[in-house]
């Protein structure tokens, strides 16, 4: 059967200034899979991750050359809605940025940007969108409490539900549970094994195992390249790279 | 002598004392402003047009004089420092020679000394403008003389607001601007109105520059475009001219009875909009 490819790599070069972050990456993202992105601390797996949804725009002296494509079309082609863009490329970060505003703000904030403005309509995206990241449950009946007063693991995941507020197609997690607890952390991989079903999921972790649990593709980057790429299950068992064993069993990192 | 014991104690004594002192001097000038002012404060003295240049009457033309100056001075400065703080934190590039020249610009207008801004103020807005001494003339010095402050302390704000915010909102598909104006400024909204209260109180205590701009007229100004008397200015002509001392202890009394409001005022509406996130 032939793989349905959400997002694709070709050549892919990120320059901060004159410190070339990453190296040629040509990467296949399949659609409604996991994607782990692993290596060691500065190996660029993050500056890639940010680069599907065009945020290390951000960073002053940032360049790029080289393609990526969502789909079939190429993200950073001159006349690309960087906003539209960024909507069907949600994002989850290391640390939950809560907003300083209500539980139903920080949700509603994606759908009321985008010009949603109905409060029936408003109501259902948030309920749907807090009921998809597991959370409705516990936070159904405080929704106008300030949201920097949930748990870290609460806060994670009502990030998670503002991202699905907008309806995307791909979400990107950057170290999502790095500043979690572990009943938090095995709560927020049984939501990634749920959402997988939906969206298409590219995760960096620095976590072995949790690359292992959550992800069926897993892509291995160090000083800057893509060194190996391949089904998690392959990957792990059976690394192709030397570097690549020395890292998941440990021996640098 | 530090490092030793005694040292250590003589200096510790020492910076006790300085504090003491600062205390002691604030007691005592309040104290005191209240002590004699307080005896001049009744109805009548705060509703009642000065009479006979100020030794009879009240001073209620003063006290619309200087709510007039300082409340449209803020309404000129306000957008523009804030807007100035956001151009500089947000579009310009930090290297750049522009926001240089910027920054350096603001923190050298904030040194000046009042009485060259009243000059300025005079000779452009009052003569050349032709404003005359008008409240328009003293509020536009004014906002000139405030707007580095309000600039300066948006910035702290804005550059306090987390990177994080930021990010996400954009993650989210949000614009720069929207980013802006539901993220970072309803986030620093605080800071930008501890730096207004801080324009207000200059503005309010402003002497030599009002009266170099908005005159000295003890008429009720109607429209901005009429001169007018501030409380500070009333104050010192009180003082200066031998015309009442009493009336001098009341109108400074009064003074700082505004500034307390006007400070209650800040805090309760800063708690209000943060808790409301704009």
């Amino acid at each position: 059967m032939e793989k349905a490819i959400k997002m694709k790599s070709r050549e892919l070069n990120l320059f901060y200034g004159n410190f070339q972050a990453l190296y040629n990456i040509n990467m296949d993202i399949e659609e409604n899979r996991v994607t782990a992105l692993i290596g060691p601390s500065g190996c660029g797996k993050s500056s890639f991750l940010r680069s599907l949804n065009r945020l290390n725009e951000l960073i002053e002296g940032s360049r790029i050359s080289g393609e990526v494509f969502l789909d079939d079309s190429a993200i950073y082609e001159k006349g690309i809605n960087v906003v539209e863009l960024r909507k069907k490329v949600g994002m989850v970060f290391q640390k939950p940025a809560v907003f300083p505003m209500s539980i139903y703000e920080n949700v509603a904030y994606g759908p009321r940007i985008h010009g949603i403005k109905k409060r029936s309509e408003l109501d259902e995206i948030v309920c749907r969108s807090l009921q998809s990241a597991n959370l409705w449950d516990e936070v159904k009946d405080r929704l106008v409490a300030p949201a920097n007063q949930m748990s870290g693991g609460q806060q994670q995941r009502l990030v998670i539900a503002r991202v699905l507020a907008v309806q995307p197609e791909v979400i990107l997690m950057d170290e999502p549970a790095s500043a979690l607890d572990p009943i938090s952390t095995a709560r927020l991989e049984e939501l990634i094994a749920i959402l997988k079903t939906r969206y298409t999921i590219v995760i960096v972790t620095h976590n072995m195992q949790q690359a292992a649990r959550v992800s069926d593709y897993t892509g291995f980057f160090l000083h800057g390249c893509l060194l190996e790429f391949n089904r998690t299950e392959e990957l792990f068992l059976n690394p192709r790279h030397n570097k690549t064993e020395d890292y998941i069993t440990g021996r640098f990192g | 002598m530090p490092g030793t014991r005694i040292g250590e104690k003589a200096l510790t004594c020492l910076l006790y004392l300085s504090a003491l002192i600062i205390i002691g001097i604030l007691l005592a000038v309040v104290g005191y402003i209240v002590y004699k002012g307080l005896a001049m404060i009744n109805l009548d003295f705060i509703m009642q047009a000065p009479r006979r240049a100020g030794k009879e009457g009240g001073i209620s033309s003063t006290i619309v004089g200087t709510l007039y100056l300082t409340v449209l001075s803020l309404a000129i400065a306000a957008p523009l420092g804030v807007g100035t703080a956001i151009h500089l934190e947000e579009y310009a590039q930090k290297e750049s020679y522009f926001a240089y020249l910027v920054t350096l610009t603001a923190e050298t207008l904030a040194a000046i000394p009042s009485i060259i801004y009243g000059l300025f103020g005079f000779v452009f807005f009052v003569i050349y403008l032709k404003l005359g001494w008008s409240i328009w003339s003293g509020s536009l010095t004014l906002a000139i003389m405030v707007w580095p402050t309000i600039t300066r302390t948006a910035q702290e704000a804005i550059l306090s607001v987390p990177r994080e915010y930021r990010e996400n909102s954009l993650a989210l598909g949000a614009s720069k601007w929207q980013t802006i104006r539901k993220i970072v400024i309803p986030a620093a909204i605080p800071g930008i109105v501890t730096g207004m209260i801080l324009a207000l109180g200059r503005a309010i205590g402003e002497t030599a520059a009002v009266l170099l701009t908005a005159g000295t007229s003890l008429g009720m100004p109607l429209s901005p475009a009429d001169p007018a008397r501030s409380m500070s200015v009333h104050l010192y002509m009180l003082a200066m001219e031998g015309l009442s001392m009493e009336r001098a202890f009341g109108t400074a009394f009064l003074i700082i009875i505004l500034l307390l409001f006007i400070n209650y005022l800040a805090n309760r509406s800063m708690s209000f909009l943060s808790h409301n996130g704009g």
